[in-house]
């Protein structure tokens, strides 16, 4: 057998039938033989009944995106069985539970059929109970292993640090698997796609978690004290990590809390306590998803206008409407960048893999405090809800930026305050903290017209000094976020532009590319408003192929928008079917577009831009 | 020399920018009670976060007391934004004013929650029944049968605001008339003194667009329809008065910090601790037609908001890095659990 390494697994199982534990013991055993992997999990919105697939991908070369094709279907489902035959490669492997024999319609060619006999082995040797139908999952689990090599000892280690203090789950759970890895040997049942080796020392000091937990992690080390959320898919899992930490990391000496996380009755009122909680000082955010930002519209525009920090995390879902809750999108990209009425521009800050989550979450409390207002955290469900394996976390030590407050002794030196003063040229104006008792202290926050000294202004030159100001500070802040990674080599012509979770399925594509014959520069963008280091590698390309998830380009509306002068070099590359994106997609649209250009027919360029321009 | 209180404030320390109200308001009546009151308890407005939501009463936080810190949010949200300012900073002392359609029905929702959770506050709608800055259309306060400035009737039952508050949790409930300061002054430092949610059902005659015959909010129709519980007297912790008290008249309620509400009662045998005789009594007020005020509900026992959060006693917002930043070594531990 000449491939090692490189193996696609999708477990094809119904929501709630336990499966969730058999696929992460199958995940956490590879992953521990030190092979790169992910996973991504394509859940239904559902407790009980509904499919659920769970695609596994083990490459050695370390390609952690989704892989294009299926090479193992693990046919557990039978609602499902009849379309999960097709799902799998020509010349892949369909395991499924022979207790019956397989029926003639789901009987094709092209792949080899192994079967399991798991429901029978289940009800032979495990009691009868609420748990029988659930080990049942642990049937594939060994035949698996036998097939591809994951050896016994390895998944007992995984179930010993999953269910470390129940050592009779331990025991039921391994009966199970050796059943299955028994009959495989025993029947000399074999596959001939790859095998999983061991790499020594691979993986060594990494970790596996989700973004969610990476970003909650962040925002603890980035000073939180205030979370209101309200439970919504794929964002609970943020507010709940918090929830999980907090309480260990953040007591004081009496035990008492440093933070507080409040369940609010819906988003208007998570985003409303965020304004409260930040106009006095704390450092507060939420988590939510798309819908949750359609609601929490008006008071987003109240923290702009009113000039109030909050940190906002938005793990995005398909949408429009209740979309697709569970899988992933990047579709409310303009939602935040314009999110209220009026005039507005917002801060958002893009992490792509683990580290970055856990670092951009940190850093977003200073930046919504150095801009006094709301910050953007995007995220997608890709990143926030799969496991990532990843390298440790890490703390950058800085001291937090609390930006231009101002003490009492300040208030004393410079003996003059006006809350919305542009003091500095910056667009930034100075902020006082309730509790300051200082005369000069206080001021009237409000959404609605005001003056330099927050006094309510109908006035039309107040008015526009304070639009263009606030505009300013979106000016000042395109230096002061996180700047785009940037690979760039002056031979090339075509860059590519990416962000958030397709950036692993875009270094593997731009792999393929570069064997295939086109070196790509390439700039992983991480945050909005677009920096000047954006603008010169748009100046260096002749093309660039900006890729997103979503339908419309909305990434690509914004650089036409700020760069009209280089509108026509941008391709869109789009992947919007609710899948996390795989490098083969990203290549096909990619030599798509390189074949019309170079046989001159119909050009790919998308030239609606004109259109979207109007419509921002 | 002007009289100074405790904290050696005049009543002009108390004062805000002139108000926009029309004139005759009751909004600005109840503005001064405002004054009043808190120049009476001896709070420093330093102290003080005023909130409000969108409308009418919702300017007049502007109104009074210029040294506190101030936010006009947006309609109908201010129940929200007072829970995240007062768990972001329990120290300061929050202050809402509210309105009808503000409390009523864009933001009926968050008002019952934050009653729900009984956060500390002072919250004071100024109800005319009816919507002014976008002339003359009616609340969900309206009674059945009022009539709109031009003739049209109003066919649905009024929320009774005191009422939904016992019911959803709020500790202290009072209703009252804007133009009875001698009532209302002592109830609001009554409700200051409270710790929990104290709602405060304010009659505020709209005098632009709801003070014609036929409307059950008019100056005239609210002076006819009041039915007092009792006079009301707040006595501050540090003063030292000894009230007369006359077996089965009155009554006295200490609370948590010390000071004292004498209720001495007119007519009604009503003690406002008795939470079902609280609503029965607000049942029988509205088959009535009566106003009934006065401290209609009064709840000591239980716990505020940030208690039930087990917050440290340095207000969230304070809390410096070191405070908060947990050590780089738990970091290490917790990257050793994700390897698991």
């Amino acid at each position: 057998m000449s491939v090692v390494n490189d193996l696609s697994i999708c477990v094809a199982t119904a929501n709630g039938s336990g499966s969730a534990s058999s696929n992460n013991i199958l995940f956490k055993s590879i992953f521990k033989m030190g092979i790169p992997c992910s996973s991504k999990n394509m859940f239904p919105s559902n407790i009980q009944g509904l499919p659920t697939w769970y695609q596994i991908r083990a490459n050695g070369d370390g390609y952690l995106g989704r892989k294009d094709v299926i090479d193992v279907m693990v046919m557990f489902n039978d609602d499902t069985s009849d379309k999960d035959i097709y799902r799998v490669r020509d010349g892949g492997l369909i395991i499924y539970d022979d207790t019956k024999p397989l029926p003639d319609d789901l009987k094709r060619d092209g792949v080899q059929y192994l079967g399991v006999p798991a429901n029978a082995l289940v009800q032979k040797h495990v009691e009868a109970g609420p748990l029988r139908a659930k080990q049942r999952n642990m049937l594939y689990v060994g035949a698996l292993a036998y097939l591809f090599g994951i050896d016994m000892e390895t998944i007992r280690e995984v179930l010993s640090d999953t269910f470390g203090n129940k050592p009779a789950v331990i025991e039921s759970n391994l009966l199970c698997i050796q059943l299955g890895y028994d009959h495989m040997r025993d029947n000399n049942l074999s596959q001939s796609i790859a095998m999983l080796e061991t790499i020594p020392g691979g993986n060594e000091g990494k970790i596996v978690t989700e973004g969610n937990t990476a970003c909650a992690l962040g925002a603890i080390y980035g000073g939180v004290t205030f979370c209101a959320w309200y439970p919504i898919t794929p964002s609970s899992s943020l507010a709940e990590a918090l929830e999980r930490y907090l309480p260990r990391l953040r007591k004081d000496k009496d035990g008492k809390n440093t933070y507080a996380v409040i369940q609010a009755e819906d988003e208007i009122a998570a985003t409303n306590m965020v304004a409260g909680a930040g106009w006095m000082g704390a450092r507060a955010m939420t988590s939510t998803s798309g819908p949750g930002v359609s609601l929490m519209n008006e008071t987003l525009g109240l923290q702009y206008f009113a000039e109030i920090p909050g940190v906002y995390f938005i793990i995005q879902r398909g949408g429009p409407s209740t979309g697709l809750p569970t899988r992933t999108q990047q579709a409310d990209i303009q939602l935040m960048h314009v999110a209220s009425h009026g005039d507005t521009r917002h801060i958002i800050l893009i992490p792509h893999d683990m580290k970055s989550s856990f670092d951009l979450a940190r850093r977003s409390f200073d930046v919504a405090e150095r801009f006094q207002t709301p910050v953007f955290v995007m995220m997608d469900l890709d990143l926030g809800m799969n496991l990532w394996g990843s390298d440790p976390l890490e703390l950058v030590q800085e001291p937090f930026d609390r930006g231009k407050v101002l003490s009492q002794e300040d208030l004393d030196q410079q003996g003059s305050f006006a809350r919305y003063l542009d003091v500095d040229g910056d667009g930034i104006p100075q902020r006082t903290i309730p509790g300051n008792r200082h005369p000069l202290a206080s001021y009237f926050a409000r959404g609605s017209g005001h003056d330099s000294h927050a006094r309510y202004s109908e006035d039309e030159k107040d008015y526009k000094e304070t639009l263009d100001r606030l505009r300013q500070k979106y000016e000042t802040a395109r230096a002061f976020v996180p700047k785009p990674l940037v690979e760039y080599d002056a031979d090339n012509n075509a860059g590519v532009i990416c962000f958030g979770s397709s950036a692993e399925a875009v270094r593997e594509a731009r792999d393929r590319l570069r064997a295939s014959g086109l070196e790509t520069n390439h700039l992983l963008l991480r945050a909005l408003p677009l920096s000047e280091e954006v603008r010169e590698f748009m100046a260096a390309h002749e093309v660039v192929y900006l890729m997103e998830q979503n339908r419309d380009g909305q990434m690509a509306a914004i650089f036409r928008e700020e760069f009209p002068e280089f509108a026509t070099r941008i391709v869109s590359i789009l992947i919007y079917d609710g899948l996390p994106a795989t490098a083969g997609e990203i290549v096909r649209q990619v030599e798509q577009h390189r074949e019309a250009a170079t046989n001159g027919i119909e050009t790919k360029v998308d030239e609606s831009w004109q259109k979207q321009i109007a419509s921002i | 020399m002007a009289k100074t209180n405790r904290v050696d404030l005049t009543e002009r320390d108390y004062k805000g920018a002139e108000s926009t109200m029309c004139r005759g308001c009751g909004h600005d009546a109840i503005s001064a009670s405002i004054m009043r009151a808190f120049f009476a308890s001896s709070v420093d407005p330093r102290n003080v976060i005023k909130m409000s939501g969108i409308g009418c009463s919702s300017k007049t936080p502007n109104y009074f007391m210029n040294q506190a810190f101030g936010i006009n949010a947006v309609h109908g949200r201010m129940a929200s934004v007072a829970t995240g300012a007062n768990v972001g900073n329990h120290a300061m002392i929050p202050l809402g004013i509210s309105g009808d359609g503000d409390t009523s029905a864009i933001g009926l929702g968050n008002f019952c929650h934050m009653m729900r959770r009984n956060v500390n506050i002072t919250y004071v709608i100024e109800n005319n029944g009816v919507y002014g800055l976008t002339k003359g259309q009616f609340s969900a306060t309206a009674d059945e049968g009022t009539v709109m400035k031009g003739g049209k009737i109003n066919d649905i039952p009024a929320i009774d605001l005191c009422e939904l508050a016992i019911t959803l949790g709020a500790t202290y409930v009072a209703r009252s008339f804007s133009g009875d300061r001698k009532q209302l002054a002592p109830l609001i430092q009554g409700a200051v003194a409270h710790k929990g949610s104290a709602i405060l059902d304010v009659l505020s005659p709209c005098v632009t667009f709801n003070d014609h015959s036929g409307s059950t909010k008019s100056l005239k129709y609210i002076r006819e329809h009041l039915d007092p519980l009792h006079d009301i007297d707040f006595i501050p912790p540090y003063e030292n008065i000894e009230v007369d008290y006359e077996e089965g008249t009155d009554q006295e309620v200490t609370m948590h910090d010390g000071s004292r509400i004498t209720l001495h009662k007119l007519g009604h045998n009503y003690d406002p601790t008795n939470r079902m005789q609280a609503v029965t009594a607000l049942h029988a007020a509205v088959a009535e037609h009566k106003f009934l005020t006065g401290l209609i509900y009064l709840n000591e026992e239980r716990a505020e908001f940030v208690d039930d959060l087990n917050l440290c006693d340095t207000p969230l917002a304070y809390l410096t890095q070191e405070q908060v930043q947990p050590s780089p070594s738990y970091l290490d531990e917790i990257n050793a659990e994700l390897r698991k």
